[in-house]
């Protein structure tokens, strides 16, 4: 045997310090949606990495193009698809703002009632998975529960549980049911109970606290630089939210609190959302209490609207409404225009630009996650590996959207 | 308010601004190309403009036009709450040399912006630190989104990739992957020790 006191090199028993490669994604239960991360690791720090995405590529940008401007609503679907219901009336405002058109009230607050319960869905579910990813499964499955419900709600608005394609330009394509009040009220109230437990069960929790305090800081002026936008740029400490900061439909007329955070740690970002989710539920409460039960949802300008199929059917000029709007497209003027408001993650914009035929000429999403996940790398270099899976949790990367 | 803004441009760079409107309320410069990036570094550090977020950057193409290509950026600024659209256009009838400063040493969010506006136009920006394609594989042939790309187009098929220095070869290589066609085990030399159980 070999005496174990032997003179040895110090460089020889150095162990091998190359850096090691490391590849994350794009098929990975951490990785919501598609995402890949390319990390160059030394012991376990991040020197290195790449965010790579584009693996949910559909081109929708391009298929728009091809269609009529009301072809459009099934692909911004098909973006955050969490919160569809945002994104179709972020659409219609769009092509609404080209037209300058304003929907009937009774439609504004029906809108916002539907995208305050998509904001909600959103919102749980990154809070629901952010939670389930740190091992915490019982809060993922009570958020879930509680995002179902919406769902539910959702089906019964308009036929669909997931994709809507709801919204149409110069209004919905359906008054609200006669029981959406009871209902929406019923479900706030149980995911407002669902907040309070999942409060009680994860906030003093050491093992989440430790996983997500002091993890992830992105001070206030790189958030802003790097065009962060809803949650994540609050819980940075900016009090930018497009509700309050630019009222669009009838948000200057409701009360709620912009919540922001004070490091801009992964804590922080988990809070604002839910400290968010409690006020959707005081702006649903205030939508259903001034959404008339009766009145027009849409428009009342035909060239914009689908007459009623009664008239369609019994007479010529029904008829030829119809006709035209189906055959030739609603026809934006011609022009451009910049229309942005609050999705899920931030702020959703739509760059529109229209020749002032039926089809679009481009349509430009500016998704709120693209720019989310683009400040990705910044936050995770230099972290450790663990620090990846609740710092990307916190981003509330939507594949759809980011990639579209 | 913000038609301040324009006027703003119009006295600091009275020769570069080419065209400007407000659209349905949506303030839009034209600037001449090569001054873009003083423009916009002027309206980041400006304290009358203190635009200190890119919103969005893209752009828009017109075959029809000589400048080919309109790069779009959104500004906006926290601090006054104002927005812009400034404009620049480049790029010749065939779309090959569109070739535009980046400015994604001013904003860090220009940086995939850009990437993706090369990915989908083919524009080049000038000093962009890692200009890649973002959202298609780097075989992709074309940039899809310009007018005269068909959407309906196939790509061709990418070839193999062998990739030096890995122990493991990727999925499905030329000896990897997966079998088709039920598997039969082979039986191993049988020892002693089947006897003992």
């Amino acid at each position: 045997m070999e005496p174990i006191d032997q003179e040895l090199d110090p460089s020889e028993i150095e162990l091998p310090a190359e850096p090691m490669l490391l590849n994350v994604g794009p098929a990975h239960p951490a990785m919501h949606g598609t995402v890949r991360i390319v990390m160059e690791l030394s012991g376990e720090s991040i020197e290195r990495c790449d965010v790579q995405v584009g693996y949910l590529h559909r081109g929708f940008e391009k298929m728009c193009e091809r269609g009529n401007w009301s072809q459009v609503f099934p692909y911004v679907d098909r973006c955050n698809y969490v919160s569809p219901m945002l994104n179709n009336v972020a659409f219609a405002l769009a092509c609404e703002k080209l037209l300058g058109i304003e929907v009937p009230e009774r439609c504004q607050w029906y809108r916002m009632a539907l995208g305050e319960l998509a904001r909600m869905s959103d919102h749980l579910t990154c809070d629901g998975a952010m939670a389930m990813e740190l091992g915490a499964f019982t809060p993922f499955l009570w958020m879930i529960k509680g995002r179902e419900m919406i769902w539910d709600l959702m089906e019964e608005e308009t036929g669909a549980r997931l994709t809507h394609s709801f919204g149409r330009v110069g209004g919905m394509a359906q008054p609200p049911t006669p029981g959406f009040k009871e209902q929406a009220k019923a479900v706030t109230k149980h995911i407002l109970g669902i907040i309070d437990e999942v409060e009680r069960l994860l906030i003093g929790n050491r093992i989440f606290l430790d996983r997500l305090e002091g993890v992830g800081i992105v001070p206030a002026d790189e958030a802003i630089s790097l065009g962060w936008t809803g949650p994540c740029l609050r819980a940075s400490g900016v009090p930018y939210d497009v509700r309050k900061s630019h009222p669009y439909m009838k948000y200057g007329e409701v009360e709620f609190d912009v919540p922001v955070g004070q490091t801009g740690d992964c804590f922080d970002r988990f809070m604002v959302r839910i400290a968010e989710l409690k006020q959707c539920a005081r702006i649903i409460d205030q939508c259903l209490e001034r959404l008339a039960d009766s009145g027009p949802v849409n428009v009342s300008d035909p060239r914009v609207i689908l007459p009623p199929k009664s008239d369609v059917y019994s007479t010529i000029e029904g008829t030829i409404q119809h006709f035209k709007i189906v055959m030739e497209g609603l026809k934006l003027p011609a022009g451009e225009v910049y229309s942005y408001t609050e999705g899920g993650n931030g702020e959703l914009g739509f760059y529109l630009v229209s020749d002032g035929s039926g089809t679009p000429y481009r349509v430009r999403i500016r998704p709120p996650c693209f720019f989310i996940t683009g400040g990705l790398e910044r936050v995770i270099t230099g972290a450790m590996m663990a620090d990846v899976v609740p710092s990307f949790g916190s981003l509330n990367m939507i594949g759809g959207e980011c990639d579209r | 308010m913000s038609k301040a803004l324009i006027d703003l441009i119009r006295q600091k760079f009275p020769a570069d601004v080419l065209e400007s409107h407000s659209q349905r309320g949506d303030d839009t410069v034209v600037v001449y190309a090569p001054r873009w990036k003083d423009i916009a570094r002027f309206l980041r550090d400006d304290p009358r403009a203190d635009m200190n977020m890119l919103t969005d950057l893209t752009a828009v193409d017109f075959p029809d036009r000589t400048p080919r290509f309109e790069v779009v950026v959104h500004l906006y600024s926290l601090s006054k709450g104002h927005r812009l659209r400034l404009k620049a256009r480049v790029g010749d009838a065939a779309g090959t040399n569109a070739e535009i400063d980046t400015v994604s040493d001013l904003w860090a969010s220009a940086n995939w912006a850009e990437r993706e506006c090369w990915d989908m136009f083919g524009v080049r920006f000038k000093g962009h630190p890692d200009l890649r394609r973002i959202l298609l594989y780097p075989e992709f042939e074309g940039h899809p989104l310009r007018r005269d790309y068909p959407a309906d187009r196939i790509q061709p098929l990418v070839p193999y990739l062998d990739v030096p220095n890995t122990q493991k070869l990727p999925p499905f290589g030329p000896d990897e992957g997966m079998p088709f066609g039920r598997q039969t085990f082979q039986q191993g030399p049988s020892t002693d020790d089947d006897d003992v159980n």
